[in-house]
């Protein structure tokens, strides 16, 4: 009988045992980030904090999103894009349509409304496995894409389909009025919600989740409903979905219509969870960091080196063969994405000290 | 009635347009149980690559043999470089390779090829044709028994050949057929290069009626709903599929189209899809599998 | 064919299943009990429907005809869902463990269906959820080191060796504490001295949980040391049924076998 290695590297994070380390070298380097996060903006230009960081944090609170339901959950899915625009659109309408410009209350009742049609799409790939459930995000993402172009009361009959930031508050401040008031708020909320993710992950609900991607036949047998446990990654993946995309509709572009969610946002949240590291945190920022931020590089190097003469039709297919590239590697040699070897880097880190 | 016979019959051969197109997944599925979604770019690539040996100046049947040559030696490269490291891999983590060949093969194609729109001729016009007072478009006609032959040429070689009977083998069981010594690379290389060929003549098929460009990877998001009505295991099904899609989104369009203002046609497939995810999951011919603990 | 006298407490009682799949009859009037507390070894060739019993059990399958009797309770099919809150745990021939999480994670999954704690509570760390998840890690750590697996806490179940594996179902089975423990050949694949420990585990189990178990096994050796009663299995239909002794002598048995040493 074949005796594998039991070697170091192949213990996994165990989403029991990080609730009992209190103040170990992860909480000291979380803390760490979320001080420099929180001085960022006059610790450099608004250029940084508002291109660059604030993005970042966006789409990577739509990857822990989309991880929640594909990655923990086992059930992949394209739609994305749609349930980001879900909670762009139904933010503006509280706003414009129901009155409601308190901020942070708008948003939240976008994200339930998000939940809710997650959890409704999701009711037809409950009972089946399989790609079946990428179609009905397909479905999903295509109906949105559809339905607020449709209807003009989304985008308050305005001449063109696009929805701004409209007017609201935000504990005394006008939520436009500065970046440094759109960033904190969105570090807030996007800080909150890692928070709410991680604890629900560390939880029995994210060991079902686990169990029912890892084999949900067997996860029955031992009285984890899957139905239920589905349903409820379809909603609380929505409502992250939808919370991102209020934030990266309204706050970060300002300006914004269906063309910002389509399948190929879905696609990019997908590679972002690929490349950062399915069920992972912390992969989530790091995919979203690295799909976000390398098409800036190429083209910083393409315009550099090679002068002005790159069209951008061949810089775009360029990017798109790299991502697919990349992809691909990734998923062969490291399926645990970046966050795994950003993983060994700390472990290298505490062994060199130690 | 002439209306609806009209809109009816155009709709299910139009279909076939979709069937040909989803015969792609079918035998990959079959094959290996991963859904390629790459199926939509080879589609691309091979319609972009006829097209551009054409304009260098080569008669249609030359470039037709070349791209023929070029795509068979993709699919190997693919089954080489992407899904052997990968065989070993659970069906959604060799799917979402697909997604990454996806983009490779769309940008490279775009990338090396350009992204214009261009024109194929095939040689089929799309004359009208009338049978008694009913009009039929001579493309679709010509498309349709296309798919036809090719569905029998399928069905020959997977019932009576040695190759199409391993394939069965593999399809059922890849580690069992292993083990009496078929040999499974061999036998992917093989689906995937018919998938690549198929791929090639859905391209031409697309590429006549709609131009060469980008879209034209899209039609795998057509494929789905035709999947899901037919079964995805299924080539009978593909047809049964394809022309079932055809013909409700025509008549969809024709007689519900006017109720909601037009722009039907890109989502009511997937309704209809939906519906056939409620009352019969496996599709019309696709297999019920017993999940053994 | 032994018939409990009256006044034995059965646990489970399997009364004239029968088990088709299409035309082919897997399991055919088959009837036999369980006293409680005892070890019942399911034993048979190959293909003669032990592991479909144990399915019929668990609610994977629901039988043609028949019932199920558990706790004095009938059943017409048991639901797979609350076949675990009802005490009945299992483990599978293939383990069907959850590959990707370490095997504290795996056993802990063993408890989900006991949580009580509400999403709300979770989600905001509330004291209820933390001290629910604390309870149920110190009973995790109680079975892992029970079935000494404390050095494999931390590993990703599919990086382990097969036998250590199927410890590890076990202990996923068994952290609920089931009044019933059904194994499917739990030894499979195993060398001489895994099959002496898992024996003594199987034993341990058995004395001093309480546990009642209905095992499946192919090693007549050890069928004879653990068991307290055997039922022998040919073609779906029970052939023997008794002490195992007894059933050992049983010419139905040995020619069933045909020679494979008893």
């Amino acid at each position: 009988m074949r005796r594998k290695e039991i070697s170091a590297s192949s213990t996994s994070k165990s989403p029991s045992q990080s609730e009992h380390s209190a103040l170990n070298s992860k909480s000291v380097l979380t803390i760490l980030l979320l001080a420099a996060l929180i001085a960022l903006p006059y610790l450099s230009s608004e250029y940084v904090v508002q291109v660059i960081v604030l993005p970042v944090l966006i789409l990577g609170l739509a990857g822990l999103g989309l991880n929640i339901l594909t990655g923990y959950t086992g059930q992949i899915s394209l739609g994305s894009g749609g349930f980001m625009a879900v909670g762009a659109y139904a933010t503006y309408a509280l706003a414009v349509h129901g009155g409601i410009t308190f901020f942070p209350l708008a948003i939240l009742f976008a994200g339930l409304i998000t939940g809710f049609t997650g959890w409704l799409f999701g009711l037809p790939s409950i009972r089946i496995k399989g790609f079946y459930v990428m179609v009905t995000s397909l479905a999903a993402q295509f109906f949105f894409e559809w339905l607020f172009l449709k209807f003009p009361w989304f985008y308050n009959y305005g001449d063109v389909p696009t929805i701004s930031l409209p007017p609201m508050s935000l504990f005394g401040f006008e939520i436009d009025s500065s970046y440094i008031v759109k960033y904190y708020f969105t570090l807030a909320v996007v800080v909150f919600l890692t928070w709410i993710a991680s604890n629900l992950i560390n939880s029995h609900i994210g060991r079902n989740w686990m169990a029912i991607r890892d084999m949900d036949t067997a996860a029955g047998v031992i009285g984890i409903d899957s139905k239920k446990y589905k349903s409820l990654a379809f909603s609380v993946s929505a409502f992250f979905l939808g919370t991102a995309g209020a934030l990266w509709g309204l706050i970060f572009l300002g300006t914004t219509s269906v063309g910002s969610f389509q399948i190929d946002r879905s696609f990019q949240i997908l590679f972002i969870i690929i490349i950062g590291g399915m069920s992972s945190i912390r992969g989530n920022y790091i995919g979203a960091a690295f799909i976000f931020l390398l098409p800036l590089v190429i083209d910083y190097f393409a315009k550099t080196f090679i002068g002005e003469t790159v069209s951008p039709g061949l810089l775009s297919n360029f990017q798109k063969f790299l991502f697919g590239v990349m992809i691909i590697i990734f998923l062969i040699k490291e399926p645990e994405g970046l966050d795994r070897l950003v993983r060994q880097f700390i472990l290298k880190l505490k062994v060199g000290r130690a | 009635m002439t209306l609806f016979i009209e809109t009816l019959l155009g709709g299910l051969l139009a279909g076939t347009m979709y069937s040909l197109v989803a015969i792609g997944f079918v035998l990959i599925f079959k094959a290996s149980g991963v859904f390629n979604y790459s199926q939509g770019s080879l589609l691309l690539f091979s319609a972009l690559t006829l097209v551009t040996f054409i304009e260098m100046g080569l008669s249609f049947w030359s470039a037709v043999l070349i791209t023929l040559v070029v795509i068979v030696l993709l699919s190997i490269l693919i089954e080489r470089i992407v899904l052997r490291p990968l065989a070993s891999r659970n069906v959604m983590t060799l799917f979402m390779a697909t997604l990454g060949l996806s983009y490779v093969i769309e940008g490279a194609a775009q990338g090396l090829m350009g992204a214009e729109v261009r024109l194929l001729d095939i040689g089929i016009d799309d004359n009208a044709m009338f049978v008694g007072e009913i009009l039929i478009s001579q493309f679709d006609l010509v498309v349709a028994c296309l798919a036809m032959i090719l569905v029998v040429i399928l069905a020959i070689m997977f019932s009576k050949t040695r190759i199409g009977i391993s394939l069965r083998a593999v399809a059922d069981d890849a580690a069992a057929a292993q083990s009496i010594g078929i040999n499974i690379n061999r036998i992917w290389q093989i689906v995937w290069a018919v998938a690549a060929v198929v791929g090639l003549i859905s391209g031409m098929v697309w590429g006549a009626r709609q131009g060469v460009a980008f879209s034209l990877s899209l039609v795998v998001l057509k494929a789905l709903p035709v999947l899901i009505i037919g079964g995805f295991t299924s080539i009978t099904g593909a047809i049964v599929g394809g022309i079932l899609i055809g013909a409700s989104e025509a008549l969809a369009e024709t007689y519900l189209g006017p109720m909601v203002g037009g722009g039907i046609t890109p989502w009511f497939a997937y309704v209809v899809a939906l519906a056939f995810l409620f009352i019969r999951p496996v599709g019309l011919f696709g297999e019920y599998k017993v999940e053994r603990v | 064919m032994r018939k409990n006298p009256i006044g034995k407490d059965n646990i489970l009682e399997v009364c004239d299943v029968t088990l088709a799949f299409g035309g082919t009859v897997a399991i055919d009037t088959f009837s036999f009990s369980v006293e409680r507390g005892s070890i019942c070894s399911l034993i048979g060739p190959n293909g003669a429907g032990k592991s479909s019993i144990l399915n019929v059990v668990n609610g994977v399958y629901v039988p043609n005809a028949g019932s199920i009797k558990f706790n004095n309770q009938q059943y017409r099919r048991m639901q797979p869902l609350k076949v675990a809150s009802m005490g009945i745990g299992r483990t599978f021939q293939h383990n069907a463990l959850f590959g990707k999480m370490t095997v504290l994670d795996n056993v802990m999954t063993g408890l989900s269906r006991k949580a009580l704690s509400t999403v709300p509570e979770i989600i905001f760390k509330l004291p209820r959820a933390r001290n629910e998840a604390s309870s149920f890690l110190r009973k995790a750590r109680e079975t892992i080191s029970f079935l000494e697996l404390n050095e494999f806490e931390a590993v990703a179940v599919e990086n382990l060796p097969y036998g250590v594996q199927k410890r590890v179902g076990l202990a996923r089975a068994l952290v609920s504490e089931p009044n019933l423990l059904l194994l499917d050949e739990p030894m499979a694949g195993m060398n001489k001295e895994e099959k002496r420990e898992m024996s003594d585990y199987i034993t341990d189990i058995n004395r001093k949980l309480s546990t009642t178990i209905v095992l499946i096994e192919h090693d007549i050796s050890v069928v004879m040391e653990l068991s307290d009663h055997v039922v022998v299995l040919d073609y779906g239909r029970k052939i023997s049924d008794g002490d195992p002794n007894i059933v050992k002598d049983d010419p139905e048995v040995i020619s069933a076998y045909l020679g494979v040493g008893l």
